[in-house]
């Protein structure tokens, strides 16, 4: 309280002296910051380097994790035995991931639109529909998912974990693009219905520039949950041809005759990991974006 | 691009603009065309399915062979089965410290990177990094550092001189359980240090800088102004720390296949069991109702406690 009304003159010489304690303080934050840092990336940094290794060297503990009798990939290649090659696994998840992505965004752009710009019956019941299914878990539903897609004929297909996947991602991505749409001002609407454009011509072309962001963070999501579900993966694929790459290295990782190919693991948590880190490096302002819209509401 | 609205020949031409001029063509079931590619997929592979659990849990359903109505028998047998109930224990007992260990790091992570300055923004990417990469991916990665023999851990600790020996963290309880754990705090540490930084971030600095001038220290800052007013997003944190940990399933599978003895099974790994690999569907979908029934408590207790206290 009394430092508030505290002359100027007699704080000078208490801010000098507290100059020198500041720069200490900074650099020990800094020093404490990259520490930890490094702690938070050094096991990422372990697996993508011990991956390179020779094969007699991947079986031996990994210190120090990079190879030091010269870098090879046959890691990677030795995940062929487990079926086919890993540029097949990868394509399954890539197809799940992309598929999911793309979507997720037709379809709920599509129903942020129709949210925000119209009125029509049971349009608050079918809103609070789709984002209540966010309190239910998925993991509680999966049992009848499973008989449900026999029914369909989409049991062991890609297109039906596409399908499952896209209905987790909408209430978070519907709420997201209605929430862009409304940001959108009618105006600009308005005028480009004076110049005769109407429809779906009027979603793609006039507001979807304008809510691009919005459609990169919803995509970004879904391809990003896609990519890395593992739970509905392995009970709903069942034909190893048919895997993504978290359920074959789960098959990998518990070894065959007895003994791990702790080579073969390390080269696919590779491939898994880049694709989001490289994913969220470039993007990473409309993943916290999305983050955070989450966080506020 | 402003005016355009007055050159509008729906506007009416009374001079009073039309309290809501979208309406002209927005009325009709235009819009309902729109949201009907979501509304089906939410009401097939989710509405219907979750109908479906209710009503699977009143059957005796095998894999194969017909369904047999049994009312609440899988409910009564619930009641009796212990090795359930262990799996809810353990799970909770999980909860408790991954909630815990979460929490508390991803707080202390929030207020360091809280405020902008040099090197922050590049603190905070490689604090988030693990988050993106996905359970099964760092389960095992995990599994493989764990790994007594090939693995980092143990050929560290013996080369540190802390043991004698290579010990094996996965096969006793205590280590492995703590093992798994500290691997979803560096996993998702980061998540929660976003939203409670976005919580920290939305507190006028006027707050903090006022209390300062009134000679507050650095921890009654924390303890009186930050604390109180980062409720809501703590709120948030809390409830998807909770429910997160209460589902998990990946990394229990992965590394431990629920070993050591079987005293690592999660609720869900629990349910997966019974439902995938034993095929008792019936049973599963009843361990499915209850578990969703104790989430659902648990959020409605948890919303309810933070926001009697904010009242208060």
């Amino acid at each position: 309280m009394s430092s508030a009304t505290m002359d100027p003159a007699v704080r000078a010489p208490v801010r000098a002296r507290g100059r020198g304690r500041i720069r200490y303080h900074r650099l020990l934050f800094h020093v404490t910051a990259v520490l930890v840092a490094l702690l938070f990336l050094a096991p990422i940094f372990w697996v993508v380097a011990a991956s390179f290794r020779t094969p007699a060297e991947s079986g031996q503990p990994p210190l120090p994790p990079w190879p030091t009798q010269g870098f090879s990939i046959d890691s990677y290649l030795r995940l062929e035995k487990f079926g086919q090659s890993i540029l097949h696994y990868s394509g399954n998840s890539l197809f799940v991931a992309v598929g999911t992505a793309a979507l997720t965004i037709v379809v709920s752009t599509l129903a942020g639109y129709g949210f925000s710009r119209f009125r029509f019956p049971l349009k608050g019941l079918v809103f609070l529909l789709i984002l209540a299914t966010i309190m239910v878990p998925f993991q509680s539903i999966l049992t009848p998912l499973f008989l449900l897609l026999a029914k369909l004929g989409l049991q062991n297909t890609l297109i039906g974990l596409v399908l499952i996947y896209t209905t987790l991602q909408l209430p978070f991505s519907v709420f997201m693009m209605r929430n862009a749409f409304d940001a959108v001002p009618r105006e600009i609407e308005e005028a480009a219905r004076i110049d005769g454009v109407k429809g779906v011509r009027m979603l793609v072309q006039v507001m979807g520039p304008l809510v691009l962001p919005g459609v990169v963070t919803v995509g970004l999501f879904a391809f990003l949950n896609a990519w890395n579900e593992f739970l509905a993966a392995l009970v709903l694929l069942t034909d190893q041809s048919k895997f993504t790459l978290p359920v074959l290295m789960t098959a990998v990782r518990s070894g065959r005759f007895g003994s791990i190919d702790w080579g073969a693991v390390q080269a696919g948590v590779t491939v898994m990991m880049i694709p989001c880190l490289i994913l969220f490096l470039i993007l990473q302002r409309s993943y916290i974006r999305g983050l955070t819209a989450g966080a506020v509401k | 691009m402003t005016n355009t609205t007055e050159i509008d020949p729906a506007a009416t031409p009374a001079g009073k603009p039309p309290p809501r001029r979208r309406r002209r063509r927005g009325s009709g079931w235009e819009g309902l065309i729109y949201v009907l590619p979501a509304a089906a997929l939410v009401i097939v592979f989710f509405m219907i399915p979750l109908g479906m659990t209710i009503w699977m849990s009143l059957h005796k359903w095998p894999l194969m062979g017909k369904p047999r109505w049994i009312g609440l028998d899988n409910y009564s047998r619930m009641l009796g089965d212990r090795d359930f109930w262990g799996a809810l224990g353990f799970t909770a007992q999980y909860t408790l410290a991954a909630t815990v260990g979460l929490l508390g790091v991803a707080l202390i992570l929030a207020l360091m990177v809280e405020r902008p300055s040099r090197g922050v923004a590049l603190y905070r990417t490689a604090y988030f990094l693990p988050v993106v990469t996905g359970f099964a991916s760092a389960s095992l990665l995990w599994a493989w550092l764990s790994n007594v023999d090939s693995g980092l851990f143990s050929p560290l600790a013996q080369m540190l001189g802390l043991t004698a020996q290579p010990v094996n963290i996965l096969a006793t309880f205590g280590p492995a359980f703590w093992s798994v754990t500290i691997m979803v705090v560096w996993k998702m540490a980061g998540f929660y240090m976003v939203i409670l930084m976005s919580g920290l971030q939305s507190i006028p600095t006027d707050y903090i800088e006022a209390a300062r001038i009134d000679g507050a220290k650095a921890h009654q800052r924390f303890r009186y102004i930050t604390l109180p007013l980062v409720r809501r997003p703590f709120a948030l944190a809390l409830i998807l720390c909770v429910s997160g940990s209460m589902l998990a399933f990946d990394q229990f599978y992965i590394i431990l296949s629920g070993g050591p003895q079987n005293r690592t099974v999660t609720a869900v790994y629990y349910i997966f069991n019974e439902s995938f690999v034993s095929f008792r569907l019936g049973y599963g979908s009843a361990l499915s109702v209850v578990l969703l029934a104790i989430l659902m408590v648990l959020s409605a207790i948890q919303l309810r406690l933070l926001r009697d206290r904010r009242e208060s």
